[in-house]
């Protein structure tokens, strides 16, 4: 039989995932498949463009390469938009006037974003944000701007507004009309910290604004407002909702809504049966759904219906998740419902920038809906709570504060789900599937599963929770789970560390051979070299040892952006003599280098050619410097408030014992890097609590606190220890340290190792300062072998000839430096080129 | 200004490339550059050679007694940093992880392993005494 001609307009993310269902389903081959395409290129993630200015590039993003479309004989017509359907003949004409016939045709064709009649929105300057293109004229533009805003306090506005930070924007603004953020999520008091939230991160809030005009010249340079006050900016982004693309479809008399949208039954069939319409161009359930799972339940729909199945579009969950802004936001359910209705649980730290509401039907037995801000990890277990109807234990405020620091076993939750609950709504994956994947065909692994039942492919909201549910599961089978190093090590890292120490292995070979197979990678290369280094605290750039340090640490620098170094020497304490500062003026000046203070209270010396490197260490050890290891994950700083010597608060003398702290552990390899901080009182000034191991004076000695975490994931730090004498708390340190170096995965900051370790912070403390198994003075005494043997690794290079020379970039003519490396002028200073995206 | 050149660089690059798979299928015979000598590279590493103005990164993969050269540069965010890359093996492949993002490259066929559409141009490479050549 011939088979049948689909024609699908528009390569969208819908329009791509229809075409992948159709040809995964479609085994008879009874379709033949034709797709127009406005863009210039295929389909690529929309949900995560903001990627685009970062780490991502468009392959990255892109959801099948062009050669997939040939492999699977779908035609395709990039750059050429349908401009005109003729119903009658069942044809379709694009704007390159391709006539292509068809037996069923699907719209994908999206939305467009709402441009608001405001005079000005030609002006140079003015963007929205929805595809590739307009990125890259944003982040043209964004080189000559100073001042951005964003009108739109929604979802992608808020998006777009860290977009214009990301792109260097300092000074950025976001305009709403309504009189809170995010108005279809979020409710008053949520909004508020969330502003806040905002504040912190340099995006300013104006809300009730009214933007009349857009002024300027060609260029953009002020907003004005119904209120009669005026903005000054040189960027604009509109993100003031999406206009679902309908026009072709109105023009071939399809029935539209009167806010546009092509109106669709559940089988998403137009007013034309032989016609669809699917993603956000459709208007199912006089709504138009404006994300992308929904989209991808229509053209499963769709899919199934032409494979002879019967299956309707159900009302779709509209949970979202804000990803990206370096806040979370979340809301679930129905997260408005308000009393007599239901009864409200809120929780608000206005400190901390938390806002939790949950609302709870009367009889207390489901949940219903609510918000999450500032923090959002249970969000997926909140989601499947409602979605699922699950009884709510006696205490439902558990399931949205979390499990406080206790011992509970994380991810214990996830399994309690009824086998139905769907994990992924992108892919729509249930826990049954997952979980049968584990169980009957061994899969173990996250990218296993993704393989074979796509969870977590489209937006990856749920990768935490399919990692638990693996976990789970294999635990439940019995399965003892070990993080193995990698494919050549069948050892969790702590295995590994006492199997090296009991044989004795001094060389990454020697551990291949014995312990491991095949020939190593820059998984295990690294993990290995630091077990090496904790355990035997050998110069690491040792014959043979130097090319299984990951870069940094070979070449004991940082890299940078164009191969360049930086180099840190390293402050104690971060006190520092006049003459030093000079001296390192002086280094600065002559090898061209860019400076800065860094966040640890030292100096960083950026964009230095490899093959200076020893010469400039060498100018920097006669200066009395020694190696700071910023590069090495190892011991960076220890930060110190002033302390008593100088200030009128201190009570003790804070400056001083960070020295000696940061001195007794220079250069100790750990699983990640350390950081400390010292405080002389309460205040708190050296933000001791903030780091993996922090000390504050109290009256009657030092208060000892561990596993805090700054960064992306911020974690205040554990008290371990009150009032306790010096020589209590570096023996404390001694233990905790070398516990945490001897058990932890490798590159695990001490805060996520602590939230994995059972038993939590109540079984460390019997570790530390109970000695409950006994090892205290054992740890003390292998960590002192480490501060007995330390040298400073630079003085080494700088002395050893064979060393210096691998300082190089080119072997056969080391004294010519890369040409490729350039740089551009800042603020009298020099920065590293931007690299091609 | 300097954004453009690099640019352009890159697409060149990626002609270049072209250019060479052309060459492969009409067998031009290839020409030995002597290189470095056998020590300047580091076992189980690699090291960055300058041949006929093009930066040529060398790796003594001693653990199987190998030899490999690729192009230096990383075409993920076009960096020359390969020859500073950890060398491994992902089953029985060889291959290179670069020091920036950690995408890996087979040595053999330069194709990318970490899931990405790029691709490294290769050069076969003879040891004659302490000398290292690459064939190009
Ligand atoms: C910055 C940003 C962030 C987002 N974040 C999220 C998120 O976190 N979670 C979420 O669920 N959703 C998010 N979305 C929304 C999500 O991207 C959309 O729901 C999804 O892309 C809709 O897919 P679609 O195929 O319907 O439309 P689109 O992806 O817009 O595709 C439609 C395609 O059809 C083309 N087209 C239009 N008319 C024609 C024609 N006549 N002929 C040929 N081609 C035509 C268009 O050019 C376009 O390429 C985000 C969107 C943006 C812009
Ligand atoms: S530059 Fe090589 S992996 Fe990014």
């Amino acid at each position: 039989m011939k088979p049948k001609k689909i024609v699908v307009v528009g390569n969208g993310m819908v329009g791509y995932k229809f075409c992948e269902k159709l040809i995964a389903k479609d085994t008879g081959k009874s379709f033949e498949l034709v797709v127009f395409g406005e863009e210039p290129r295929v389909a690529y993630d929309r949900v995560h463009l903001s990627e685009y200015f970062g780490q991502k590039t468009i392959e990255e993003l892109t959801m099948a390469p062009l050669s997939w479309y040939a492999e699977n004989n779908i035609r395709i017509h990039l750059s050429d938009p349908v401009m005109d359907i003729d119903r009658d003949t069942k044809t379709v004409r694009s704007h390159h006037g391709i006539v292509e016939s068809y037996d069923y045709l699907v719209l994908a064709t999206g939305s467009a974003p709402f441009v608001p009649p405001i005079p000005g929105v030609e002006k140079d300057g003015v963007f929205v944000y929805r595809t590739i293109e307009d990125l890259d004229m944003m982040k043209d533009h964004a080189k000559k701007s100073k001042r951005g805003a964003v009108i739109g306090g929604g979802l992608l506005g808020l998006e777009a507004a860290k977009a214009l930070l990301d792109l260097g924007i300092r000074d950025t603004h976001v305009i709403e009309f309504a009189p809170k953020l995010m108005p279809r999520q979020i409710d008053d008091l949520g909004s508020r910290i969330l502003e806040h939230k905002l504040n912190e991160l340099g995006i300013q809030i104006h809300l009730q604004k009214n933007t009349q005009d857009i002024q300027g010249d060609e260029r953009i340079e002020s907003m004005l407002f119904a209120d009669g006050s005026i903005l000054e900016v040189d960027m604009l982004v509109i993100s003031a909702g999406i206009k679902p693309r309908d026009e072709v479809a109105k023009m071939s008399g399809l029935a539209v809504g009167s806010r546009g949208g092509i109106v669709v039954n559940d089988k998403m069939e137009t007013s034309d049966p032989s016609i669809f319409a699917i993603g956000e161009c459709a208007l199912v359930h006089h709504m138009i759904y404006g994300l992308v799972a929904p989209g991808y339940e229509m053209a499963d729909v769709v899919v199934s219906n032409l494979l002879g199945g019967e299956k309707e579009f159900k009302p779709f969950d509209m949970s979202t998740k804000l990803k990206l802004i370096g806040v979370d936001v979340a809301s679930y359910g129905d997260p408005f419902i308000t009393s007599p209705n239901c009864k409200t649980i809120v929780y608000e730290d206005t400190q901390k920038g938390i806002y939790k509401r949950m609302n709870i039907s009367l009889d207390g037995k489901e949940l219903l809906g609510g918000i999450l801000i500032g923090e959002a990890e249970q969000y997926n277990m909140l989601l499947q709570t409602v979605k699922n109807k699950t009884i709510l234990p006696p205490n439902p405020e558990d399931l949205m504060l979390g499990s406080r620091g206790g011992s509970e076993e994380a991810g214990a939750g996830v399994m309690s789900l009824p086998d139905d609950a769907l994990i992924c709504s992108c892919e729509a994956v249930t826990k049954g599937n997952i979980c049968h994947e584990v169980t009957a065909n061994g899969i173990s692994t996250l990218d296993g599963i993704k393989k074979c039942t796509k969870a977590g492919t489209g937006c990856g909201g749920c990768v935490p929770m399919v990692k638990d549910l693996i976990n789970g599961t294999l635990k439940e089978q019995g399965v003892y789970v070990r993080n193995i190093v990698c494919e050549h090590f069948d050892y969790t890292r702590q295995e590994l560390f006492d199997l090296v120490k009991i044989n004795g292995h001094k060389t990454y070979n020697e551990v291949l051979d014995s312990l491991g197979k095949g020939d190593g990678c820059e998984v295990c290369k690294p993990a290995v070299a630091s077990i090496l280094a904790s355990l035997w605290n050998e110069m690491i750039l040792k014959k043979g040892q130097d090319t299984i340090q990951d870069s940094n640490d070979r070449y004991l620098a940082n890299i940078q952006k164009g191969g360049t170094y930086s180099v840190v020497p390293r402050i104690p304490g971060g006190e520092i003599t006049p003459e030093k500062l000079i001296a390192i003026g002086t280094v600065a000046q002559k090898y061209n280098l860019y400076t800065k203070i860094t966040g640890g209270q030292r100096i960083d010396m950026f964009g230095a050619h490899v093959g200076d490197l020893p010469d400039i260490w060498e100018e920097l050890i006669e200066a009395g410097f020694e190696s700071g290891h910023a590069y090495g994950k190892s011991l960076r700083t220890v930060k110190s408030c002033v302390g008593s010597t100088w200030c009128r608060f201190g009570l003790h003398d804070s400056v001083s014992f960070a020295i000696e702290i940061e001195e007794r552990y220079r250069g100790l390899r750990s699983p990640h890097k350390l950081k400390g901080g010292v405080s002389g009182c309460i205040r708190e000034c050296a933000e001791a609590q903030s780091k993996d191991f922090g000390i504050i004076a109290t009256e009657k000695g030092w208060n000892l606190y561990i596993c805090g975490n700054g960064g992306s994931k911020p974690q205040h730090a554990i008290l371990l220890a009150s009032d306790i004498s010096s020589e209590d708390c570096i023996r404390y340190l001694d233990r905790f340290l070398m516990f945490y170096i001897k058990t932890a995965e490798p590159l695990t900051r001490t805060a996520t190792w602590l939230n994995k370790l059972d038993g939590g912070i109540a079984y460390l403390k019997s570790v530390i300062v109970s000695d409950s198994l006994s090892i205290g003075s054992l740890l003390e005494k292998e960590m002192q072998f480490m501060v007995d043997t330390y040298a400073c690794e630079w003085k080494e290079v700088v002395n050893n000839p064979e060393l210096r020379k691998r300082f190089t970039h080119f072997v056969n003519v080391p004294q010519q430096k890369d040409p490729t490396i350039q740089f551009e002028g800042m603020r009298e200073q020099k920065r590293a080129m931007e690299w091609v995206k | 200004m300097g954004e453009v050149k690099r640019c352009l660089q890159s697409k060149n690059q990626a002609f270049n490339f072209y250019i060479d798979m052309s060459n492969r299928t009409t067998e031009k015979p290839i020409t030995w550059h002597l290189a470095c000598q056998v020590e300047d590279i580091p076992s189980d590493g690699g090291a960055c050679a300058l041949i006929e103005g093009e930066q040529i990164a060398i790796y003594n993969f001693s653990r199987r007694k190998e030899w490999y050269a690729t192009q230096n540069l990383c075409p993920h965010r076009q960096q020359m940093a390969l020859s500073r890359g950890m060398i491994g093996s992902a089953g029985e492949e060889p291959k290179v992880a670069c020091p920036f993002h950690k995408k890996t490259f087979s040595l053999k066929s330069g194709e990318c392993l970490s899931g990405d559409e790029f691709h490294i141009r290769t050069y076969p490479v003879k040891i004659e005494g302490d000398k290292v050549f690459v064939g190009m």
